[in-house]
């Protein structure tokens, strides 16, 4: 067999690799290049810029639980000014794609910052990121609403001809009904999922433990939930999806792919192994040369279509 | 900085009264590189967790060997995991990580409560001037090493525990109260309700303080803004602004 194509377009950005850097925990990149050779990933998609710095939320912000990771950072960023002087240029030579996440309070307040990055060169792709749950207002409460979902996302649409991705919240009833929301906003890819809401307490304080006393869970005990969530929102929408919650192993991005997801994104899964990024695709490339699949794009969906023919 | 992430081998472990670990790991690397106040973080080897890797004070160096030694107490399942391993097993590290201590002028006093002495060990191990090392624990069987560990000319060590079983009878802040006065600055390491008033101690005598402060962490190179701790600047990063910082810095129960 040739060379596994492992060539995605996630809504209009073409892609070298499906396995990309999920935002959050690679911070701006700077620190992860030393430990990770970056042309092995699709892309990299930064940490939440908002258009004003953003102080982030009261220490401490992280407690691991059972197979995972809570968080309450809050989105803690130098704001847009900021990170087009002083940390998109570096990452510019990278190696591979940039996306920025963007964040904000208010409708007004996203529309700014994609108004902003309009146009700049080094950036492929934006992610609205609906659904932080570290927050008090805009973040996770557009993204658990299908009108304020649409209002957000049609907002930044008409401030950028760069392609979106709508990054959904978990915490929802129905996710079809907020993917299908972005999708008619004009979203061109859907991210899922950001964080489950959670807390934990102190028994020798008796007290939240976190500064902000709810964060966000991620980390391989999220994963069944994510997969439901990329399964049921490729049932629903046309848009690809960047599936992504507890990936650490190619057998999870396998397993997002054929949920529907054409290209999937790590994030926990690099403070568990920092060299994680070519592992997994060697581990992919391994698992399509086993099962005789040529291009990755093949495996998308697949576990809807009645699975993998050995036979073919 | 380049990041070092290798495997290093256990080369040799001690349990002491049933709490505290001492590892030895060849890791030529960190050991060459390692400052008193820098860390190291270790990967765990368990599939389904804890899985973050845990944050370790460097406690001594062999660089002509290649070995750092690192001293911690064995008080959760990550602890438990590392103090797991076996002689000549391999184990992930990343480090040396974050920032250092200065090179301490005459005469200054290094005050650990617990655990926080296993980076002033170091940092009195190395420095070049003599040295007061004041170490206070509850009771004489949580010393965590041997006073005997801990000698080289000019180094005067002091132990205090709060029941009187070893050293001086009182706590960690006692113990600097008796010594303040001829101190040229304070370093310290410990709870952070002790740092807090060893800090304004420090301040009202006219002196020089640095602290190393603890968080939980995720990445351990900055990446991440899980760490942070107030400051009088806004939020910092202890892994990578710190672990040490100028006490005047560190602003404690909203109070700089």
């Amino acid at each position: 067999m040739e060379k596994p194509d492992l060539k995605v377009n996630l809504g209009g950005i073409a892609l070298e690799s499906p396995i990309l850097a999920a935002s959050g925990p690679f911070g701006y990149g700077h620190q992860y290049r030393e430990l990770n050779d970056f042309s092995q990933l699709g892309a990299i998609i930064v940490k939440g810029v908002s258009s004003e710095p953003w102080a982030g939320n009261p220490a401490p912000r992280l407690a691991e639980t059972a197979s995972g990771l809570l968080n309450s950072i809050g989105l803690q960023n130098p704001g847009l000014k900021s990170f087009l002087s002083d940390d998109l240029p570096p990452l510019r030579d990278c190696g591979t794609k940039i996306i920025v996440n963007i964040v904000g309070r208010t409708i007004e307040e996203y529309a700014a910052v994609a108004s902003g990055l309009d146009g700049i060169d080094g950036i492929n792709g934006l992610e609205v990121n609906i659904s932080c749950p570290n927050l008090k207002a805009g973040g996770m409460a557009f993204g658990t609403d299908p009108e304020a979902t649409h209002k957000v996302v049609s907002a930044v649409r008409q401030q950028t001809s760069i392609p979106l991705l709508v990054k959904l919240s978990p915490n929802v009833t129905d996710i079809t009904v907020i993917a299908l929301a972005a999708e008619d906003a004009g979203a061109d890819a859907l991210s899922l999922i950001n964080t489950l809401s959670g807390m934990t307490i102190d028994i020798e304080s008796g007290r939240p433990f976190l500064g902000n006393t709810f964060g966000g869970l991620s980390g391989p005990a999220i994963l069944p939930v994510a997969l439901k969530m990329v399964w049921q929102a490729a049932g629903a929408v046309k848009i690809p999806l960047l599936g992504m919650g507890g990936i650490t192993s190619a057998s999870d991005v396998v397993q997002f792919l054929l949920a529907g997801a054409s290209a999937v994104a790590v994030g926990t899964g690099i403070f568990y192994n920092p060299e994680i990024v070519s592992g997994l695709k060697e581990g992919l490339v391994e698992y399509m040369v086993r099962k005789n699949i040529y291009r990755v794009e093949d495996l998308t969906a697949l576990a809807h279509r009645g699975g993998i023919n050995d036979e073919q | 900085m380049v990041n070092s992430y290798s495997t290093a081998i256990v080369e040799t472990k001690e349990i002491t009264s049933d709490r505290y670990c001492k590892l030895t790991l060849k890791a030529p690397a960190a050991s060459v590189k390692g400052l008193p106040g820098q860390f190291v973080m270790l990967y765990l080897p368990s599939e389904y967790g804890p899985m973050l890797p845990r944050p370790f004070s460097i406690y001594a160096t062999d660089r002509e060997k290649g070995l750092i030694s690192l001293l911690f107490e064995i008080r959760g399942r990550g602890t438990e995991l590392v103090a797991g391993f076996d002689e000549g097993s391999g184990i992930k590290l990343l480090g040396p990580l974050g920032s250092c201590f200065p090179e301490p002028p005459p005469g200054a006093l290094l005050l650990a409560g617990g655990l926080g002495v296993a980076p002033l060990a170091f940092l009195a191990r190395r420095a070049k001037t003599p040295v007061t090392v004041l170490y206070a624990v509850q009771k004489a069987d949580n010393l965590a090493f041997q006073p005997e560990e801990l000698t080289r000319p000019g180094l005067i060590l002091h132990l205090a525990s709060e029941d009187g079983s070893i050293g001086y009878e009182g706590t960690a802040l006692d113990l600097l109260a008796m010594h303040l006065e001829q101190a040229s600055a304070l370093y310290s390491c410990g709870p952070r309700k002790m740092l807090s008033k060893a800090a304004s101690m420090a301040a009202k005598a006219g002196i020089e303080c640095f602290l190393s402060l603890e968080e939980r962490m995720a990445c351990g190179i900055g990446a991440c803004l899980g760490c942070v701790t107030e400051t009088v600047q806004g939020y910092k990063r202890v892994c990578s602004d710190g672990p040490v910082f100028a006490a005047g810095e560190v602003v404690f129960n909203g109070k700089a």
